[in-house]
């Protein structure tokens, strides 16, 4: 049964990423990007790491791929070619990639046990809690840090994209 | 201890003129008169010293020692060496009189003073060594003098040429000169003179192969070739064939360093080389015999072109040439003696008669050219007489000092062997030759009418105005020098040096060295002074009964004429064979070696780089996802290689 | 259990996908687009391993890559923006200042 939920959501997060890869429409794009997040949620949940699932849903789901598309559709770009000179550079490119990577899994892989010991006992604290936990002391700094990225991502993105600055109204 | 001063007076006016002569200026003979005076009595009382039987020997300074060989300067002063320690300093002497006349007001005064007072320095030091290092060191000395005052004038473009022609003529002596020494230093370990004298019987057997680079033999006798490679030097230094050219253009030079260098001492450094290394040459006949050949060839020479030559100067350079060649003659024949009083007398009226062409010159203000001369003699009176006498002497007339030695040196020369007699028929050609254009020479410069001035028409002789500016006797400085080598023209042959050199200069041991009282010897002497007479009587009639001749005959033998009056082509034929090539190959290798490969791979390697970076500016695309492609590739090999390899 | 090795090889498809979508294609939002399908991969790495190990601070760090890639985002897609109105294109072949 496992498995067979692994497969479908492998599948689809697959599937759906080749097409924002492939599709012509920017929009159609974002919207195969969605339903990817969806499904990686639901591996995440599968992963017994349900607050990361929450939190890819409400932030990557719905912030940044609302954003994307408030981008997309304010610039409204007529059509064009797709594809890049180097497509079939970088599609082999891709290929022998993945090809080395899967070579290597499997020639080094064989350290890493396939399968664990022991079944993962269900948790004894909640997820959320056990993340709580470890964010608040281990890496309360990094998450400190964190915060400030996103107070400069805010202030950058509002210079850049605000039109002229200092020149005075004409 | 005071013969030191001898050479040192005339160096320190050097110096004392070489760094104030800017202040100094036309004070500067008051530095260099009374040093070069001074050093003359001081040989004078050398010479009396050494005649009383002494025999200074003394070494000066060491510069460095390597087992028995010991560098250093030294000075050692036998017969030979006080005889020209005289004429040297005599010389000197009347020179730098003669300047102040001659170079005064001229912008160079004081260097020109600075100069011949190194020369003095450098031609008594030469003459004074006691080993051949320092006979080569002061060699190079007054060559670089020579070349020093050549140009002297040295925005004159053909006095800095000829001054080159000079020194690299003399260069090219020189490498056989050094290439001796260096056979002389691997023979005898030492390069003093006693100490190779003493030894040279012993090298008498030895051999050279001259083709032992090259696999081949070819044996040469050591003594033959340092003796020939040594006389290689001396052919430069005193103008033999075929390294005679560089004097009459040395003609270029002011008139007094024509008469000091160019006449009695510089050229007669390779004489004296000959007959100080003696006991060297009389080891090796076949030395000799090519010293006297060359020598035989060089006397021909100079009198042949001596004949048609027009610039006054240029006349008496090539009879310097040929009156070398005599000396040298007479030394290859073994008859050093001989050789040596008569390159002290022809020292004396062969500058006597230079000065007198400095004086006539300055007299026409700088008109070299005789053929606009003319009807001079009563202009400049004591010029015309004094160069008679000089001319007389040169072309041995009875009681002039040029007389006994030219006899000494033909008789000598006769009693030598067959190759000897046959030598002094050519010498007696060549006097007669030599009184030819020595009385050509006075001739048509000082009797007939004057030739010169703009207007060119003939005045009448008694009074002579060369057009605007009147003809003079210059100043007294200028005649008295001229006076002293008068009388020192004919008086040097009443001072019996040609005894006083024997015992010291003896020939090959092989060679009777007697017969100068003989029959044959008699006859000689009659022969030379019918020669002289003939050549004199010629003269006269050519160029004073027959005004028309010499034309005539110049058309007639017009094929001889043009070879003499051309220097029998030797120049062109340098500038063929040597000098063009050179200039050739050299333009060759700029072209073909330095601007094509030596330039080409500089610029080349700098434009490769440059090529490079251009290559590499190709991946600057500014398209950002080239580059991320780039990143890609990089992963890709990385990855790769880890794969394969780790 | 799925064994690990299936979650590493889809986590490289996915980030394959990603990479080669940059090189491909000519919107620069699609770009930003594919940009993000490699961060979500890697975010499946961690996750997976982190329950592989039973550590909790892969996931944490899953936290922050998410954090990271919202603050990208937004800085991007003003830049886009800024870009936009001084070219009227987001063709990126069209920004070349940086050519030689």
């Amino acid at each position: 049964m496992a498995q067979l939920v692994f497969f479908y959501l492998a599948g689809v997060i697959v599937l759906t990423s080749i097409l924002v890869v492939a599709l012509r429409n920017p929009v159609y794009s974002a919207l195969s990007l969605l339903i990817m997040f969806f499904h990686v949620a639901g591996l995440y949940v599968t992963l017994h790491a349900e607050f990361v699932a929450a939190v890819q849903i409400i932030v990557y789901a719905g912030a940044i791929l609302v954003l994307y598309l408030f981008v997309v559709m304010l610039l409204n770009v007529k059509r064009e070619d797709r594809y890049h000179a180097q497509l079939p550079f970088g599609a082999l490119l891709g290929v022998t990639v993945l090809t080395e990577v899967i070579l290597l899994m499997w020639q080094r892989g064989g350290s890493a046990p396939s399968q664990p010991v022991v079944a993962p006992p269900a948790p004894a604290v909640g997820n959320t809690k056990a993340i709580g936990e470890v964010l608040y002391s281990t890496y309360v700094f990094p998450f400190e840090v964190a915060s400030l990225i996103l107070l400069v991502a805010m202030i950058g993105a509002i210079v850049l994209a605000k039109r002229d600055l200092f020149e005075g109204h004409s | 201890m005071e013969y030191l001063l001898i050479p040192l007076l005339p160096f320190a006016a050097f110096l004392i003129l070489g760094l104030f002569g800017h202040w100094i200026r036309d004070k500067a003979h008051l530095v260099a008169v009374p040093a070069v005076v001074v050093s003359l009595i001081l040989s004078i009382l050398a010479f009396l010293q050494v005649a009383g039987g002494h025999h200074t020997s003394m070494p000066l300074y060491t510069w460095l020692t390597s087992g028995d060989l010991r560098i250093g300067l030294g000075i050692s002063i036998d017969r030979l060496t006080a005889v020209m320690l005289i004429l040297v300093t005599t010389v000197s002497s009347l020179v730098h009189i003669y300047t102040i006349g001659y170079m005064q007001g001229e912008k160079g005064y004081a260097r020109f003073f600075a100069y011949i007072a190194l020369f003095t320095f450098s031609m008594l030091m030469l003459v004074m060594a006691d080993n051949f290092l320092q006979l080569f060191v002061f060699w190079e000395a007054v060559g670089l003098c020579s070349y020093l005052l050549i140009s002297h004038w040295y925005e004159r473009p053909s006095a800095c040429a000829a001054a080159t022609k000079a020194f690299v003529v003399n260069r090219v002596g020189d490498f056989g000169f050094m290439l001796g020494l260096l056979l002389v230093w691997y023979n005898f370990g030492s390069l003093e003179y006693r100490h190779v004298f003493a030894q040279a019987a012993d090298l008498a057997g030895e051999t050279v192969n001259l083709l032992r680079p090259f696999g081949g033999t070819w044996e040469v006798s050591t003594l033959t070739l340092m003796c020939l490679l040594l006389f290689t030097g001396a052919v430069g230094k005193s103008a033999q064939v075929p390294l005679h050219v560089w004097l009459p253009d040395a003609m270029e030079g002011p008139t007094p360093i024509s008469a000091l260098i160019h006449a009695a001492t510089m050229v007669t450094a390779g004489v004296f080389m000959v007959a100080r290394l003696h006991p060297l040459y009389n080891l090796s006949p076949m030395a000799m015999d090519v010293v006297a050949v060359t020598g035989a060839l060089t006397m021909m020479l100079g009198a042949t072109i001596a004949l048609t030559q027009n610039d006054i100067k240029r006349v008496v350079a090539y009879s310097t040439v040929s009156q070398l060649g005599y000396m040298m003659m007479a030394c290859g024949l073994g008859a050093y003696a001989a050789g040596i009083y008569h390159l002290l007398t022809h020292g004396a009226f062969k500058a006597l008669l230079f000065l007198g062409c400095g004086s006539v010159i300055i007299a026409l203000h700088h008109e070299q050219d005789m053929r606009r001369m003319g009807g001079l003699k009563d202009k400049l009176p004591v010029t015309y007489w004094t160069f008679v006498i000089g001319s007389l002497a040169l072309a041995g007339f009875p009681l002039t000092a040029g007389f006994f030695s030219k006899d000494e040196l033909l008789v000598s020369a006769w009693s030598s062997g067959s190759l000897g007699q046959i030598l002094t028929v050519f010498g007696l050609f060549t006097a007669l030759m030599t009184a030819f254009y020595s009385f050509r020479l006075v001739f048509v410069t000082f009797w007939g009418t004057y030739r010169g001035g703009s207007q060119g028409h003939a005045h009448d002789q008694g009074h002579g105005h060369g057009g605007a500016h009147a003809i003079h006797e210059p100043s007294r400085t200028m005649t008295v020098p001229l006076l002293a080598l008068a009388v020192l023209s004919v008086a040097a042959g009443y001072f019996g040096i040609f005894e006083f050199l024997a015992p010291a200069l003896p020939g090959p041991a092989a060679r009777a060295a007697g017969a100068h009282h003989g029959q044959a010897a008699n006859a000689v002497m009659a022969a030379a002074t019918l020669m002289g007479l003939a050549g004199i009587a010629a003269a006269w009639y050519v160029y004073v009964k027959a005004p028309g001749l010499p034309d005539r005959l110049a058309q007639q033998w017009q094929q001889l004429y043009r070879l003499s009056l051309n220097k029998w082509f030797v120049d062109e034929a340098y500038d063929r064979a040597i000098v063009r090539p050179t200039f050739t190959l050299a333009d060759r290798l700029w072209q073909r070696v330095d601007v094509a490969v030596i330039d080409g791979a500089v610029n080349g390697t700098a434009r490769a780089i440059a090529w490079m970076g251009w290559l590499l500016r190709l991946f600057q695309s500014g398209q950002t996802q080239h580059y991320a492609l780039g990143m890609t590739l990089g992963a890709a090999l990385i990855l790769g290689v880890y794969l394969l390899w780790l | 259990m799925i064994p690990l090795s299936y979650y590493v090889i889809l986590s490289a498809i996915v980030f394959l996908t990603g990479m080669v979508g940059v090189l491909i294609r000519r919107n620069i939002i699609i770009i930003l687009l594919s940009v993000e399908l490699m961060l979500n991969a890697t975010n499946i790495n961690f996750v997976a391993f982190s329950n592989h190990f039973q550590n909790v601070a892969g996931q944490v760090f899953v936290f922050f890559a998410l954090t990271v890639a919202a603050a990208e985002v937004a800085v991007g897609l003003a830049i886009i923006i800024a870009l936009y109105r001084s070219k009227s294109s987001i063709n990126v072949d069209e920004f070349q200042l940086m050519k030689w």
